[in-house]
Parts: C-alpha cells; sequence; structure tokens
C-alpha cells in the first residue's frame, strides 16, 4: 500500500509542504485572535452588537471553504491573502463564542470582590477577569486551530494546500501513498498544535490543576 | 396488572410493607450500603427512616420500589412478593416523591399529575376529574393546571410532585427528603399540610429524611438507621425520646431531649388559667380588682363575643369606660395546637412571664411556667 | 471583465438545462447531503440514543468530536474515494462521495444525541422510573422530547458539514454545485466560479438557517 521509497525521495517536498501548512495556519490563527480580541472587547462594551456579530461571524463559517476561496478571488487573486483572509474568518465564529463565553463565564463573586477590594475597571479585566477565563479561551483557540489545520488542505485549489497538496495529487496520479501521507501528516500536524495548546493552558493556570490525590 | 391491595386481601395484622433480612452491595463496594435489614411497616403508619449519610436509608426505600434492586432478602407489599413482579408494574402502585421534584418540564402540571392514571389506561372523564380532586386536595388553585413547572416556586412544584404520587391512589407512598429543597418558612407548611393530608387519607408512609426533628414530628413511628443499614431503634418518637436505646441513639437525637419530647406535646393538653382578663362590659372597679387578684399590673381585654382584643396597662385606667380603651396587641399568642416547646418560649419571653391562649381570635386562657411544668411532671 | 462573465453564464441556455446545468446540480448536491445525513442518523442515532439513556459513552463521544476536527474532510473525500476506486468503483459514481460523507456526518450526530440525552436531568428521569414509565416510555416520551434541541443542533452542524464536503466532491469528479467553482477554475471562467460559490453558500446558509429555525421549534413548551 504505501511506497516509502516515494517518501525517501520527497522529504524536501515534504518539507516545504510542512512549512506552508504550519505557516497558513498560525497566520490565520493568529490574525483571528487578534480580530476576536477586538471584537471582544467591542461586544463586551456594547452586549446588544453581540447577536449581529455572531450571525455576520455565523455567516462567513457556513460558507463552505471551497466556496470562500472562489469567491475571493476577483477580490484578491489566486494566492496566500485570499487563502489567509478566508482562514481567518472561518475562526473568528469559534474564537469570538469563546473568548465571551470564558469572560462571562468568571464568577460574579469573584469580580464583585475584585471591585470591592478597589482595582480599577482596565486592571480587574487584564489581572482578574482574563487570567480566570483563559481555559475557556484557549480552548477555543486549540478549536480554531485544528479546524484550521484541516481547512488549510482546500486551499490546494489556489496552489497552496500544505499537506492537501499530496492528498489531491495523490488522487490525481492515483497514488495512494501520496494521499495517506498528506492525510496522516495533517492528523499529526493537528495534534500536536492541540497537545501544545493543551500545555500551555496547563502551565497558565496552575490554579486550574486537580488537587493531588 | 397492578398490585391493588383491598382490605379483605389479608390477615388484619399482615403488614403492608415487610422487609426481610434485606441486603444491599453495591458493585465496587467493600461493605453493604445495607446489611440484613427486616422492618415492617402496618398499614397507614407513617413511619420516617433517619440516620445520618450512608445509613442506607433513601438505599432502603428504593429498594421498596425497585429503583435499586435488593443483593438479597425478601420484600413484600400487601402481603405479595414485590421481587415478583416486573418493576415498572410495582411502581405504579406506589407514589414517589423525591427530593428534586422531577416534575416533567414539558408538560403541563395536569398533564403532569395526569402520568400513572394514563399509563394504567383510565378514560379521560375519570382521569380530569381526578386531577382536578389533585389540585384541591394540595391546596393549589385550578388555574395552575395549564401551567409548565418552570412558571412555579419551589413549593408549589413539591405540591404538583406530591399530587402526582398520589394520582391513581396508591396504598404506599415512598418519599425521599421531598421537603428538603425548599426554604424553612415553606418546609414548615409543607409539614403541617401533609400530616393533615396522610389523616385524611390513612396511606401508609415510608420517608425519608437526615432531619431528626422532621422525623420525630412527622413519624406515627420512626426508625434509626446507623451506618450499613443497622436498625438501632424503631418507635414511637415519644418512646424514642424518652428511652434511648443506646449512645448512638442518644447522640443522633442531640441534646436538649425533654425539650424535644415537648415539642411533640400541644398547648391543648395543659391546664390553662383563665388569667387577669375582663370583657369590654365589666367596670374599672372590675379589672381593678382582678389585677390585684393576679397580683399584675395589667390586663387583658375581651370583646362581647370572647374575642381577644389586647391587653391595657394599669396606669392608663383613668375612669374611661374599657370599651374605649386603647389595647396594645401580645407579642406572642399561642394556639391550641402549639406544641409545649412554643409556649415555654412564648412564656419566657413575654415581659409578664405569661402566654396567651388563642382559638382562631377567641381566648381560651392562659399558660404560665408552673402551669406547664405541671404538665411535663405528670 | 468578471461581471461580463457572470452574464455570459447566466445567459447561456445551457446553463438553465441539460446535464451541467443549476437545476441538475443544485439537485445532485441537495440529493447527496441529505441521503448522507440521513444515512449517518440511521447508523449513529440508536447507538447514540442508548449509550446516551444509560449514561455510558460521554468519553467516547468526547473522543470522537476531538478526532473528528483534526481529521480533514478534504483528505476523508480523497481517501474514500482511493479505496473505492481501488476496489473498482467508477471515478464518476457518487458513491464513494456518500461514503465520506456519511463518515463526516455520524460523528456530531453521535455526540449531540449522547450529549443531548445525557442533558436530561437525572431527577426527572428518576421520577419517571419511579412512577412507573418502562425504560422505552422513558426514551420516547421524557428523554427525547427534552433532548431534542441539542440533537437538531447535531444534525444541523452535520448537514452544513456534509454540504460544504460536497462541494469538495467536484475535486474528485463527482458533480453538484462545486463542479461549477472548479470547471469554471479550469476554463478561466471567473465568472462561473463566483455563480457556484454563491450558489454554494447560499444553499449552505439556507440549510443552517432552517434547521436553526427547526431547532428552535422543537424545543418542548414549557421549556421555552
Amino acid at each position: 500500500m504505501i511506497d516509502w521509497a516515494w517518501i525517501g525521495r520527497n522529504l524536501d517536498q515534504i518539507a516545504d509542504r510542512t512549512w506552508q501548512h504550519i505557516t497558513l495556519t498560525l497566520v490565520s490563527v493568529t490574525l483571528g485572535i487578534l480580530v476576536s480580541i477586538s471584537l471582544t472587547i467591542v461586544i463586551l462594551r456594547w452586549r446588544r452588537s453581540y447577536g449581529p456579530i455572531t450571525i455576520a461571524a455565523g455567516i462567513l463559517y457556513t460558507i463552505p471553504s471551497l466556496a470562500l476561496f472562489a469567491a475571493l478571488i476577483p477580490l484578491v487573486g489566486l494566492n496566500a491573502t485570499n487563502a489567509i483572509i478566508a482562514l481567518t474568518s472561518y475562526t473568528i465564529l469559534i474564537l469570538v463564542r469563546n473568548f465571551v463565553a470564558g469572560i462571562d463565564g468568571v464568577p460574579a463573586a469573584t469580580v464583585e470582590a475584585a471591585d470591592g477590594m478597589g482595582y480599577t475597571r482596565s486592571a480587574r479585566f487584564w489581572r482578574m477577569e482574563v487570567p480566570l477565563a483563559l481555559p475557556v479561551i484557549i480552548a477555543g483557540i486549540r478549536i480554531a486551530t485544528v479546524t484550521t489545520v484541516g481547512l488549510v488542505t482546500v486551499s490546494v485549489v489556489l496552489g497552496l494546500g500544505g499537506y492537501g497538496f499530496f492528498i489531491y495529487r495523490g488522487f490525481q496520479a492515483r497514488q495512494m501513498t501520496q494521499t495517506l501521507v498528506g492525510l496522516l501528516l495533517s492528523i499529526v500536524l493537528a495534534t500536536i498544535l492541540d497537545l501544545i495548546f493543551l500545555g500551555l493552558q496547563r502551565w497558565l493556570t496552575p490554579w486550574a490543576r486537580e488537587p493531588r490525590r | 396488572m397492578v398490585l391493588t391491595v383491598h382490605r379483605g386481601d389479608r390477615l388484619a395484622d399482615t403488614p403492608m410493607i415487610k422487609l426481610e433480612e434485606v441486603t444491599k452491595v453495591f458493585p465496587g463496594a467493600t461493605r453493604p450500603a445495607v446489611e440484613d435489614l427486616s422492618l415492617e411497616v402496618g398499614e397507614g403508619e407513617f413511619v420516617t427512616l433517619v440516620g445520618p449519610s450512608g445509613c442506607g436509608k433513601t438505599t432502603t426505600l428504593k429498594m421498596i420500589n425497585r429503583i435499586i434492586e435488593p443483593t438479597s432478602g425478601r420484600i413484600e407489599i400487601g402481603g405479595k412478593d414485590a421481587l415478583a413482579v416486573e418493576p415498572h408494574i410495582l411502581r405504579r402502585s406506589i407514589g414517589y416523591v423525591i427530593q428534586q421534584i422531577g416534575l416533567f418540564p414539558h408538560r403541563t402540571v395536569a398533564e403532569n399529575m395526569a402520568t400513572v392514571p394514563r399509563l394504567l389506561d383510565w378514560d379521560e372523564a375519570r382521569i380530569t376529574q381526578r386531577v382536578n380532586e389533585l389540585v384541591d386536595l394540595v391546596g393549589l388553585e385550578e388555574e395552575m393546571l395549564a401551567r409548565y413547572p418552570a412558571e412555579l416556586s419551589g413549593g408549589q412544584q413539591q405540591r404538583v410532585g406530591v399530587a402526582r404520587a398520589l394520582a391513581a391512589d396508591p396504598p404506599v407512598l415512598l418519599m425521599d427528603e421531598p421537603f428538603g429543597a425548599v426554604d424553612p418558612i415553606v418546609r414548615g407548611r409543607l409539614q403541617e399540610e401533609f400530616l393533615d393530608l396522610h389523616e385524611r387519607l390513612g396511606k401508609t408512609v415510608v420517608f425519608v429524611t437526615h432531619d431528626i426533628d422532621e422525623a420525630l414530628l412527622l413519624g406515627t413511628r420512626v426508625a434509626i438507621l446507623n451506618i450499613g443499614g443497622i436498625l438501632e431503634q424503631y418507635d414511637a418518637p415519644e418512646a424514642i425520646l424518652a428511652e434511648p436505646v443506646n449512645a448512638f441513639v442518644e447522640d443522633f437525637l442531640g441534646g436538649e431531649r425533654g425539650l424535644k419530647r415537648l415539642a411533640l406535646r400541644t398547648v391543648s393538653e395543659a391546664d390553662l388559667s383563665p388569667g387577669p382578663v375582663v370583657s369590654v362590659d365589666s367596670t374599672v372597679d372590675e379589672a381593678r380588682a382582678t389585677m390585684s387578684e393576679h397580683e399584675v399590673d395589667w390586663f387583658g381585654l375581651l370583646d362581647a363575643d370572647g374575642m381577644l382584643l389586647g391587653w391595657v396597662p394599669e396606669n392608663a385606667l383613668d375612669g374611661t369606660p374599657l370599651a374605649e380603651l386603647e389595647t396594645r396587641p401580645f407579642a406572642l399568642s399561642l394556639s391550641p395546637h402549639s406544641s409545649l416547646r412554643q409556649a415555654i418560649d412564648a412564656v419566657v419571653t413575654s415581659h409578664a412571664r405569661v402566654a396567651v391562649v388563642v382559638d382562631e381570635g377567641r381566648y381560651l386562657g392562659m399558660v404560665d411556667l408552673e402551669g406547664i411544668a405541671e404538665e411535663i411532671t405528670e | 471583465m468578471i461581471w461580463d462573465q457572470v452574464v455570459a453564464f447566466l445567459q447561456d441556455p445551457t446553463t438553465w438545462s441539460g446535464p451541467n446545468s443549476i437545476p441538475v446540480r443544485l439537485w445532485q448536491h441537495v440529493w447527496i447531503s441529505v441521503a448522507a445525513t440521513v444515512i449517518a442518523v440511521i447508523v449513529a442515532f440508536p447507538l447514540a440514543l442508548w449509550l446516551g439513556h444509560r449514561r455510558r459513552g460521554a468519553d467516547i463521544a468526547g473522543a470522537v468530536v476531538n478526532i473528528g476536527r483534526a481529521v480533514p474532510s478534504f483528505g476523508i473525500l480523497v481517501l474514500t474515494v482511493m479505496i473505492l476506486l481501488e476496489l473498482g468503483v467508477s471515478v464518476l459514481s457518487p458513491w464513494p462521495v456518500l461514503v465520506a460523507l456519511v463518515a463526516l456526518a455520524a460523528p456530531p450526530v453521535f455526540t449531540n444525541t449522547i450529549a443531548g440525552m445525557q442533558g436530561v436531568s437525572r431527577s426527572t428521569v428518576e421520577a419517571g422510573r419511579g412512577m412507573g414509565l418502562t425504560e422505552g416510555q422513558l426514551v420516547t416520551g421524557v428523554e427525547v422530547p427534552l433532548a431534542s434541541p441539542v440533537m437538531v443542533e447535531g444534525l444541523r452542524i452535520a448537514l452544513v458539514q456534509v454540504i460544504a464536503t460536497a462541494t469538495l466532491g467536484a475535486l474528485v469528479a463527482w458533480g453538484g454545485l462545486g463542479r461549477f467553482i472548479v470547471d469554471g477554475f479550469s476554463q478561466q471562467n471567473q465568472g462561473k466560479v463566483l455563480v457556484g460559490a454563491l450558489l454554494v453558500a447560499l444553499l449552505a446558509i439556507v440549510a443552517e438557517v432552517g434547521l436553526t429555525l427547526v431547532g428552535r421549534a422543537t424545543v418542548p413548551r414549557g421549556v421555552r
């Protein structure tokens, strides 16, 4: 089934595509985080905007990736910018929902106690609410990242694709090895990134650790 | 086929519920939750199961309707083997009320109440009639029948829970801390009303609680269980309080057992004295006479029908006819149903060291510490 | 430029009738999406219902969700097609795509059904059991009605996922609305690509909105 020799011959291709996949993923997620932070701050100020913002983000999220890549072509062409804009859009719904849920999830009693002790509003937000919201926030980032890894494969239609390149080339050349390699590496990358963020979450929130039995 | 029980079916002294060496070991547990428990409940009895956490009282209750299946032992209900019937058939003839109530949120109050009758295939007319009866029985208003559980308060929900359990008129009612989830004031009312209901309906009730006071108040017999389902004492509340059988029971009853016993007796058992009280058509001199007779500086005033109006201090007497005097209300008044314990509390709190007893406004008499003490030492 | 292409495409009669027309492609896309979702429900629902009722399988459901996210749907689609090609199925047949779509639709249905069932309050179920409802009556009369919003949500997630991946079916020689996008690419016809993209987006949004409304309607009265 698997032609190991092919893998051996194409290691540098695999490395290139790995780099491509990672950069597309991380750039999109990072941009997504930045946009979502801004949107979250707006929502926390004006609750009413939560509805419209989630609806708009939801519409973007529902649009199939191939369609979104295609629709952006007249606007930005067939390039990485196209892919990144689309991939970023997909992260926004997940991130905004999780960011807001995380902040909302901080117990009201804790917030009140902070106020009572004399924290300013901004200090309370950054030093109290955000840290306590981190588990949910990072959970959102993990989900967004893993989802993006999957979507990057579709950008093969734009000439990119990361591991999606192998998936598709395998089909065109009727070569199972390439497809399998593309698929498995995709899964591996998603899992590695997921675990990294999980580790980050654990490291940043020592207070949330289960007590030693 | 439902487990129906008729008066003529069995010998008069066959217990309604009989547990014979019932044991329950949960999978993976090192010790039994309930070990060799034998217990009998007679028809119409109100038995409260009480004990510390881990004593198996809830497990025992749930074995009666086989929500939990016993590991070994025999359970008889109405003289018939409970383990020989299909569980869901058995349960349709046993009422079951739990602490979290568990009303179906997607069904109206009426539909919730009609659940078991529907399972038993009653016809619509009979169901409607029964539901209307139930609403009155548990003290709710008819218009609540169309509402959904989410629209009701905790106390109202629990009443619906009780009504739902009584819907098919089961001979046995199982209750697992049913009043635990409501606030103390509502709980007190529910307890009183349920006692009333029990008197009227005569059902056999098994009631689990962790609150010894509630157990003593409600039960005609109280079963005190120790960890592992060990039955330490099973007797009428008075008897347990008077003679706890061992140190465990003593401890569990808690301190101030004497006062607890007083909580079980009512003012109506005590002798009331008439007290320094005159009616509005008496003269001012008669008022003075009664005050000096009782050696107090105040007197109570009744209207022409014997209803208590309040009290008047001596220095308010200036010749004005009694009918026109301003009366002050008594801070606390007792009813004939009040317990002796409440009576002591009222007497001790009152400035004059007496407490008035009033039955829906009508003055009955006064108690003082002496009167209560006499009653206790009898 | 692109606008002219769009207009030309829309004015072309073959766009509206014939094997390559919008109605035909739309129909292919819709039937395969619906079929895949229905089959996924038939496969996943009974097991999830049973697990959820017995209050087991929360871990499996969680694992299924995580795995589902880490596996790219494009990869599954291509892999399934290639395996079936190896087994002799024609590349033009819709069956490989259908099989892949069922595999993608099953996880959300599975997970949400378990989650919905386990979300029903234990005391409500126990009270029902204590009153003498059989296990079956509990499931149909109590648990499913109360769990239905979450279960319909699972259906919604599945259907939208399936519509999106069916679009990619055009890349593996199948039809559907994705065909316009892929053909447009190879024909350098940006207008066609755009129209295809819009049609797909619209279909997905209609499905999402439609099932959201259905979900809202299934919330039992009394729980709203």
